[in-house]
């Protein structure tokens, strides 16, 4: 088997005084997208942050394409590859929705057909190119934070619950979007509270509690087995339709 | 470097563009036009309100670094002013040997005293806001208490240091032989010096507007302002960006301390200090972090301050807190709100 693009071994990390992660342990293969599920403070935003050097690892070990990464600076973990979108979408309100994009693509311009392919994605964007990304609603918000994302090419894209307060129309045009990265061959660490829409998108699931990993596996599984989905997330995906 | 190249969108349909916010920029002019009934004379009115100019843009020059580094990097600098007072020292390094310049009845040579004056200022202050910031801003960063004791801590230090190297009585200045007296054209009345103060304050507005909107350290700034987790997450190293705008915002300072060691003809070591109350008030009604919104209000509160001291002079103590009340019951987050973190 290939060795996974990402991988997370006995990594712990501290916030302050408070023990949050407790040893998680998971590999995100090449070009699929991983679901990771749990609760509200089950760990998944800090999983992300630590991933992407926000919060310092206390223990265990990160490795990106077989690089540790552990220990590097969210700039070097940034430009070995790793895109982020964060829970609170940290869109720059002040700018445009054009200066978000020319920022994001820090290699230099974005080329046109990467931005064809950006705007085909998520076209309300091209409606507000000039104006102060603050003019957004919160879906239209949550598109440029993706679209920034993706402004140029990466390898890994962690987006934190990006259908979070969106209305059930916006979430379709999410579940579309990510279907279409999908299809481009992106690899994505995907964290959502939505079963629904991780199971309309998941290759693999990872299911998080307390801090720790309690399941994973193919999507595939938990979507067939109720009492799994029972178990671990307390609904099944009777109750998400 | 400018980034034009996503302006190339295949978009068939036309893209609407950025709207101004255009009421506080009114402010100026509908002041200006006020007043003008109040005065009465003409001549006077634009006397006052040339003066008015020149002394917006010097407190511009002071205060445009301040907001810079506050709205970037979340610093609470009160040593800013040492800066300032540094800055103007510094031209005693050009104009030791270079007194002749100022002596010379030739506007080039003149001007380029005050040049090498400006050039070696924010040199001088530019290197020592480095040291600055790694020495006494670093450590506190995050702590707005632990900056305020630092950086007054650091500003009485250098002021000392001032003393210790250039004396503690004050220093006369003398301005440029062709920079002195005043251009008088019918009864209107303008200082030579503050038309030159305008046009150095413009020039830097004006650099600033373009370096800030249209280039990528600019793009940059403006969302380290809002979000500097964010633009880490980017890939963009912030604690060098950090370094660059301290640095750039004490050299902005050191240009500002020169113009206004000129304009006052007198060097102490407390001159910046003085001036930080104008400054802090500036950055306050402009908005947090916003050039633009520093220099309106630079100009606002330097206009009121000339209206109200010819036509009421009791009154002119107090016309800046006036003047800053009024714009916060409008609006209060300053005229020109940044978004914040």
């Amino acid at each position: 088997m290939a060795e996974p693009l990402l991988q997370l071994s006995g990594v712990h990390t501290h916030i302050g005084p408070y023990h949050i992660l407790h040893g998680v342990d998971f590999a995100i293969p090449a070009g699929q997208l991983t679901m990771l599920l749990g609760r509200n403070g089950a760990g998944k935003t800090t999983t992300l942050r630590t991933i992407m050097g926000l919060w310092q690892a206390s223990s265990g070990a990160i490795r990106f394409d077989g690089q540790d990464i552990t220990k590097n600076s969210t700039p070097n973990i940034a430009r070995a590859g790793i895109g982020y979108v964060p829970e609170s979408m940290a869109i720059f309100t002040d700018l445009t929705v054009r200066e978000n994009i020319v920022l994001a693509a820090r290699s230099g311009p974005v080329d046109s057909a990467r931005l064809d392919w950006m705007l085909g994605l998520f076209p309300a964007l091209k409606r507000f190119w000039n104006l102060p990304a603050g003019n957004l609603s919160g879906g239209q918000k949550q598109m440029l934070a993706i679209a920034r994302a993706i402004a140029e090419p990466r390898r890994l894209l962690l987006i934190d619950e990006p259908t979070k307060g969106l209305a059930p129309v916006m979430v379709r045009s999410m579940i579309e979007a990510f279907k279409a990265l999908k299809a481009a061959g992106e690899t994505i660490l995907l964290v959502e509270q939505n079963f629904y829409a991780a199971s309309a998108l998941g290759d693999n699931v990872i299911v998080m509690d307390d801090g720790r990993i309690v399941h994973s596996g193919a999507m595939r599984e938990m979507v067939e087995d109720k009492n799994l989905q029972q178990r671990l997330l307390g609904l099944s995906l009777d109750a998400h339709q | 470097m400018t980034d034009m190249a996503v302006e190339t969108t295949t978009s068939s349909e036309p893209l609407p563009r950025t709207k101004t916010d255009w009421l506080p920029l009114l402010l100026v002019p509908a002041l200006a036009l006020l007043a003008l009934p109040f005065i009465g004379s003409g001549s006077t009115w634009v006397t006052l309100t040339v003066a008015g100019l020149a002394m917006g843009m010097m407190i511009f020059l002071m205060a445009s670094g301040l907001t810079l580094v506050f709205g970037l990097m979340d610093i609470i600098n009160f040593g800013h002013g040492v800066f300032i007072s540094l800055g103007a020292y510094a031209t005693l390094i050009v104009l030791g040997p270079l007194a002749g310049w100022g002596q010379a009845d030739s506007v080039w040579l003149n001007l380029g005293l005050l040049f090498l004056c400006i050039v070696v200022a924010m040199a001088v202050t530019g290197v020592v806001g480095a040291v600055f910031e790694r020495v006494i801003v670093r450590p506190v960063y995050g702590s707005h208490l632990k900056q305020i004791l630092v950086t007054m801590g650091g500003l009485i230090v250098a002021e000392q240091a001032i003393h210790a190297i250039w004396g503690a009585s004050p220093i006369p200045l003398q301005l440029p032989q062709t920079l002195r007296g005043a251009f008088v054209i019918g009864d209107i009345v303008m200082e030579r010096y503050r038309v030159v103060a305008v046009c150095i304050g413009l020039v830097v507005f004006i650099g600033m507007q373009l370096l800030l909107n249209r280039t990528r350290i600019g793009l940059l700034i403006r969302a380290g302002v809002e979000n500097p987790e964010m633009v880490e997450a980017l890939g963009y190293r912030i604690r060098r960006l950090f370094v660059s705008v301290f640095v750039a915002g004490s050299a902005l300072a050191g240009l500002g301390g020169v113009m206004w060691a000129f304009y006052r003809q007198t060097l102490t070591a407390g001159m910046g200090m003085e001036v930080m109350v104008l400054v802090f008030i500036v950055i306050i009604i402009g908005g947090l972090g916003s050039v633009g919104g520093c220099f309106v209000g630079s100009i606002l509160v330097a206009l009121v301050a000339n209206y109200v001291g010819f036509l009421e002079p009791k009154l002119a103590l107090i016309s800046n807190i006036l003047v800053m009340a009024l714009v916060l019951i409008w609006r209060p987050q300053g005229l020109f709100p940044v978004a914040r973190r």
